[in-house]
């Protein structure tokens, strides 16, 4: 796999559009899947995960061969979720309570997103709850927990994403796990 | 009764498949009489398992093409580069059919003035060139950029490039009368004239001039 990406990669840099098509079907729905996970909606996510393949095919000449690709591409994907969660930080929250209701949050005021015909799959409300608690957590937890859970990474990969050390990334997974642990107690 | 921190790293520990043997048992050990302890554990594997569960998604169906759309153009001549790289015989052929057509034109251009055949018996009048009455001309008779009148008698092939050419009653011509105008006339007599001669090398005998009678 990582042999024919890098063939690919190597016939973009010739300047061939059509071999960056290919790493774009190898990639979307992963890429897709992080953005969505880390943001939380759909509309979102195609945004991030588009822009992610484009800055990448802009700056493929930084790319280093001897390296994987995917950990390189997840990693512009993560960094752009990133900028995207601090710029839109809202200074209202959702799950925060209505004033002058009993238990009605600000939840109830927004149609959902993901509750579209095609995605009846995922609208299934274990799905939801548990994407909503995932998109409470703030977002230094929130991204190595999908990273984990969701990509399915190891720790090294990881940790060479977020171009951070091994331990700092146990800690935030260690603090995240027991964050979610507390949200999702009851279920 | 709260139990040291120590099980909680433990447990993570188990999590991130990273516990020694012996960290184990004892975890193992501690969980088995402490209630607390061991749902704290449970719970954390739930939650594991239920952010596990998310189903898979799948981008948009038009995710690619949408990207593709929008990359920046790429640099021509690498597209033009493509194109020739995947059509070779096309890239070859119409190389040659560039540069033939060049040459072509540029020889078409530099044969603007009037010139003929040197033949003994032929007479000259400004643009004209007369075959006179009684005469035999022996031999092809080229005209270029000129009338040519025939009165007399020719004995081979007649070719008016860019001309015209006025036969007498009483004129003959053993050959072909060829009449050339166009840019194009003239390159496909050009192309001809190339083939005939390739065939000449091989079969010199052959071509002595068809006897057709254009009275």
């Amino acid at each position: 796999m990582e042999a024919i990406v890098k063939t690919r990669v190597k016939q973009v840099l010739k300047g061939d559009q059509n071999a960056f098509g290919e790493i774009v079907e190898i990639y979307k729905d992963k890429v897709f899947q992080l953005s969505f996970r880390m943001l939380g909606n759909r509309h979102e996510a195609e945004d991030i995960a588009q822009e992610a393949f484009i800055r990448a095919y802009v700056n493929i000449q930084s790319y280093n061969i001897n390296l994987k690709f995917s950990t390189w591409l997840y990693r512009i994907a993560t960094n752009l979720c990133i900028d995207r969660i601090r710029k839109k930080k809202p200074d209202y929250y959702l799950d925060a309570e209505v004033a002058g209701t009993e238990g009605l949050t600000m939840y109830s005021q927004i149609p959902s997103q993901t509750r579209l015909p095609e995605d009846d799959v995922e609208s299934l409300e274990l799905q939801d709850t548990i994407q909503r608690e995932i998109s409470k957590l703030p977002e230094k937890y929130r991204t190595v927990i999908v990273l984990k859970y969701i990509d399915e990474l190891s720790l090294n990969e990881i940790s060479e994403i977020l171009d951070m050390p091994l331990g700092t990334v146990k800690t935030r997974i260690h603090r995240g796990r027991e964050a979610l642990r507390k949200q999702l107690r009851h279920m | 009764m709260k139990c040291p921190e120590k099980w909680v790293v433990y447990m993570h520990e188990y999590l991130d498949e990273e516990i020694s043997a012996e960290h184990e048992k004892e975890l193992r050990e501690h969980i088995h009489h402490c209630t607390d302890c061991k749902m704290h554990f449970h719970q954390l594997k739930k939650t594991i398992a239920l952010v596990q569960s998310t189903s898979h998604i799948q981008a948009p169906n038009n995710f690619t093409a949408n990207i593709m759309a929008n990359l920046p153009k790429e640099k021509r001549k690498v597209g033009v580069r493509r194109w020739f790289m995947q059509h070779p015989l096309l890239t070859a052929a119409s190389l040659f059919l560039v540069l033939m057509a060049g040459s072509l034109l540029s020889t078409w251009n530099q044969d603007q003035q009037f010139s003929v055949s040197k033949q003994p018996n032929l007479i000259v009048q400004n643009d004209t060139v007369i075959v006179p009455e009684g005469e035999v001309v022996e031999g092809d008779i080229f005209v270029r950029n000129g009338k040519l009148k025939i009165e007399g008698q020719v004995e081979g092939n007649v070719t008016i490039i860019n001309g015209e050419q006025y036969m007498a009653s009483a004129g003959k011509v053993t050959g072909e009368i060829k009449e050339i105008n166009e840019v194009f006339e003239w390159l496909w007599y050009h192309i001809q004239e190339t083939g005939e001669e390739i065939f000449q090398v091989f079969d010199e005998q052959k071509v002595v001039g068809k006897g057709e009678d254009n009275a």
